[in-house]
């Protein structure tokens, strides 16, 4: 593998940039592997990553139906963080942060990852109690929470100006998560896949996979794509919203359902925030890029949808959320919207398991699962290799359906 | 934006609706049901490419509630799949 360095930059600067190698290879696809991944967004990236480096396996291909770093990885809004609320969670996303802090080194890719606090702006006792019972959790497993008071939230941020005392719901006060962080996404995609690639395993783009095969036995066999069926007696299915698609074909059930979450940015200002605000009561989020845009998020629309754009109902509801506390936003002009469509379990944490089909794994749920990447591709690739859950994964298993032992979290989602 | 159509008020505004949450069977009596169909009922809803059945709240209208088809691709409201049941 070429390694990134100044130095290199400024080789290549002096050959005016001709003499680059690809960073990944796209090699011909063999009708047969050790495992299939089924989905080049970052958890099949990171998943295929783990299998070459931690376990060995690098007969490997990972199938991409449109092009690598295309999907949700590309559409979400890189809040990277670990405040999430049950034992069984926080550990596990401390971790996937942990390794997201060491990417750059590790791949030798720049990830630009820019740890800058995320601040939660309260306005309801109620929430502050949930807040303080996340912390009391968090502490546990080194994760940070702290509270400040009103007139902190304030200091910290200058452009919130609404939300005072005559609001109908006024600012009581804010909680800080230091260890939050954003980064860009393509680096995540691209260094993963060159990573994959200089260690022997394969991305194979424009491969969609339009059919899980099973064996007489029940295992699964391999898949079929339009360029022709692929073996492989380990298939693992890191599709993202599409899951269920994939899952029915082999008459599989499983408790998710496809969901629109979106996303707009606004036209490039001076510095204006330098932390990630989130506003859980009124229902938005937003950070500002390297590039000046504010990028802000709200809530999901609210029924099962695949589709890939804001519905306006969701924009206007979001902007006067926004403006309700950021009045001088007001004057933003808007740059683009966009929407992804993800995949949330019946109790909003990920499901990740070898399925009723012998062979066949899959990786679902990952409504905030941008910062979920890294570790889902670690504990996916033990579970793969060796067969048994990775310990941060365990509690995340499909039985815990049929147990009615629901991991239910509310900190699953940003904006609310 | 979608025009629900209301039975009582004809086509309004999403705006107007809050979302009611996808159409279920009725709830089995657990005792008398498989766990699996059990769980099923508890956990699971269709999550097709295509036509949802769900019920929507006129909470900012006439306070009815109904239900519709939705295609989850579109999110035009279509006819019932099967004609209606
Ligand atoms: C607007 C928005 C904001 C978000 N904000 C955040 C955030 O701030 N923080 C956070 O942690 N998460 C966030 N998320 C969630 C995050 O983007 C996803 O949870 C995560 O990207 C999903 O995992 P992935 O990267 O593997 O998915 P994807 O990138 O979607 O990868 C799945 C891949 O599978 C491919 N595929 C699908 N079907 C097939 C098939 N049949 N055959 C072959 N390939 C197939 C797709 O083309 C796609 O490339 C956000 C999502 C959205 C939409
Ligand atoms: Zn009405």
């Amino acid at each position: 593998m070429q390694r990134y360095s100044a130095f290199s930059l400024l080789r290549h600067g002096i050959n005016r940039h001709t003499t680059w190698a690809p960073a990944w290879r796209s090699p011909p696809l063999k009708d047969r592997y050790d495992v299939i991944v089924i989905g080049a967004g970052g958890h099949g990236l990171a998943t295929a990553y783990y299998l070459a480096k931690e376990h060995g396996l690098t007969n490997v291909a990972v199938l991409e139906r449109g092009w690598l770093g295309g999907g949700n990885i590309a559409r979400n809004t890189i809040t990277i963080r670990s405040n999430y609320m049950r034992d069984a969670s926080i550990p596990f996303y401390v971790k996937s942060v942990a390794l997201y802090e060491a990417m750059t080194r590790e791949l030798n890719f720049n990830m630009m990852h820019s740890k800058r606090s995320m601040i939660d702006v309260i306005q309801n006792y109620p929430m502050m109690r949930d807040r303080r019972r996340r912390q009391h959790i968090m502490d546990i497993y080194g994760s940070t929470y702290e509270q400040i008071s009103e007139a902190e939230v304030r200091r910290r941020i200058p452009a919130l100006t609404g939300g005072g005392p005559d609001a109908r719901l006024p600012v009581v006060g804010g909680y800080v998560h230091t260890d939050a962080a954003i980064n860009r996404h393509d680096a995540v995609a691209w260094g993963y896949a060159r990573a994959i690639d200089a260690m022997g395993g394969e991305i194979h783009q424009q491969t969609p996979v339009t059919q899980l095969l099973r064996g007489a036995d029940g295992r699964i066999e391999g898949v079929e794509t339009p360029r022709g069926v692929i073996r492989a007696p380990k298939v693992a299915v890191a599709v993202s919203g599409h899951t269920t698609t994939l899952t029915e074909t082999v008459g599989l059930k499983l408790p998710l359902r496809t969901m629109n979450l979106t996303a707009f940015v606004s036209e490039p200002v001076k510095p204006l925030v330098d932390v990630i605000v989130n506003c859980p009561d009124a229902g938005f989020y937003l950070s500002q890029s390297d590039k000046g845009s504010l990028v802000i998020g709200g809530a999901p629309d609210p029924g099962q949808s695949f589709r890939r754009d804001i519905k306006q109902t969701v924009f206007e509801d979001t902007v006067s959320a926004m403006l309700s506390l950021f009045p001088s936003f007001k004057k933003l002009k808007f740059l683009r919207q966009w929407g992804g469509h993800l995949d949330i379990a019946h109790d909003a944490s990920p499901i990740q398991d070898e399925t009723d089909v012998p062979g066949l794994f899959i990786t679902a749920g990952w409504w905030g699962g941008y910062k979920a990447i890294p570790a889902g591709g670690l504990t996916l690739a033990h579970l793969v290799a060796t067969g048994r859950p990775h310990p941060l994964m365990e509690p995340f298993g499909i039985n815990r359906f049929r147990h009615l032992d629901y991991v239910m979290e509310t900190g699953t989602t940003t904006a609310r | 934006m979608m025009q629900i159509p209301c039975p009582f008020c004809g086509p309004r505004n999403e705006s107007e609706f809050s979302f009611g949450g996808p159409v279920k069977p009725p709830r089995p009596d657990p005792s008398a049901v498989s766990d699996e169909d059990w769980t099923a009922w508890l956990t699971q809803v269709p999550n097709p490419l295509g036509p949802v059945q769900e019920q929507w709240w006129h909470v900012r209208g006439c306070g009815t509630w109904l239900t519709i088809w939705r295609d989850t691709r579109t999110h035009d409201i279509v006819e019932a799949p099967d004609g209606g049941r």
